[in-house]
């Protein structure tokens, strides 16, 4: 954005846009519940244009990103994620994930995509055996690049909060030495000073990981909600710096396709 | 006929609802028991009789849907 942290006013930030408005698509599954927030964070705040698609909907009807929000996805049954992975709008995610399109999956939504097998791993009960709903810390891993914190500095830290029961990242040794080879892992979890020491982590994620991209860098899974952290009113405001970089990306991919 | 799934987290990853168990064992004075792992049990009712040949498709199901690769181990079983 180029005013940076401007009142969340969609109505007075639209017409400064050079290009037409970002489409962001927020999935709504039975038992989503932070599909409302999402809306709000990348619509009002952002001042883009956000509508919902049904998990029943074949189409993601132009969107630029689509946001898997967090929630309850059918009830959590079996396992978090595991029947929203076979929902109609699936197959199209896939195939944007495939062409390069940005997905970012929150919370429930990460989980999906772990399910889906779009990101590698899978997520355990909290080690705490608790549900976790505090603000934690996140040290950027890998800034100034990509399409998810292009807006943000190697090293930075981050307060965005988190609120699951099942948020324990889980990989093997060899798929977590894969993930840090690729610059994979994007948000670990760590205290005030920005070390990443294990009372830092709220539920016994592997490494500490709050967030991790595919290989290709294009689709983003984190437990920490950044659409709760994007007004100075709610407290925290960094979650905007991960929108921000969205939008930045896809200016930089519309300037280059036009050229 | 009907088939029983068996889902388990696998052995070497952490199962914090089974320490939990083992904890609340212990509360109540019971001190042999030293682990315990929770997992659960999906019962399927199919047509007809012949499991060898809907094995395949089950076996998929398990796979795909009812088990996590990553993190449990199924086991099918058929009863007549």
């Amino acid at each position: 954005m180029n005013g940076g942290r401007a009142a969340p006013d969609a109505e007075s930030r639209a017409p400064r846009e050079t290009f037409p408005l970002m489409r962001f698509g927020v999935i709504r599954f039975p038992g989503s519940n932070c599909d409302q927030d999402c809306l709000h964070a990348a619509g009002a705040v952002m001042g883009q244009e956000a509508f919902y698609l049904w998990h029943k909907e074949t189409d993601l009807r132009g969107a630029d990103c689509v946001i898997l929000p967090g929630g309850f996805s059918y009830g959590d049954y079996l396992r978090c994620g595991a029947i929203a992975r076979f929902a109609p709008i699936m197959a199209p995610i896939r195939r944007f994930a495939a062409e390069g399109g940005l997905v970012l999956g929150i919370c429930n939504g990460f989980q999906i995509l772990l399910e889906a097998g779009l990101l590698p791993g899978a997520m355990l009960r909290n080690a705490s055996l608790r549900f976790q709903c505090q603000m934690t810390r996140l040290r950027v891993e890998r800034g100034s690049i990509g399409p998810f914190a292009s807006a943000a500095r190697t090293g930075e830290l981050l307060r965005i909060p988190i609120a699951h029961g099942e948020g324990n990242y889980y990989a093997d040794a060899a798929t977590l030495a894969e993930l840090n080879r690729n610059g994979q892992v994007l948000f670990r979890y760590c205290d005030e000073r920005g070390r990443v020491a294990s009372e830092a982590n709220p539920n016994g994620a592997s490494e500490n990981i709050a967030g991790i991209t595919n290989r290709a860098g294009n689709v983003l899974g984190m437990m920490p909600h950044p659409e709760r952290a994007c007004e100075a009113a709610l407290g925290a405001e960094d979650g905007r710096l991960i929108f921000e970089s969205i939008l930045e990306w896809i200016r930089a991919r519309r300037i280059s396709s036009a050229a | 006929m009907r088939a029983r799934v068996t889902i388990m987290p696998k052995r070497n990853v952490l199962d914090p609802q089974g320490k939990a168990v083992v904890r609340a064992i212990h509360q109540i004075g019971m001190e042999i028991v030293h682990d315990a792992r929770v997992g659960k049990i999906v019962e399927i009712e199919i047509a007809g009789n012949d499991a060898e040949s809907v094995r395949p498709k089950l076996e998929e199901i398990c796979r795909d849907l009812l088990s996590n690769p990553v993190i449990e181990d199924y086991r099918l079983e058929f009863e007549k």
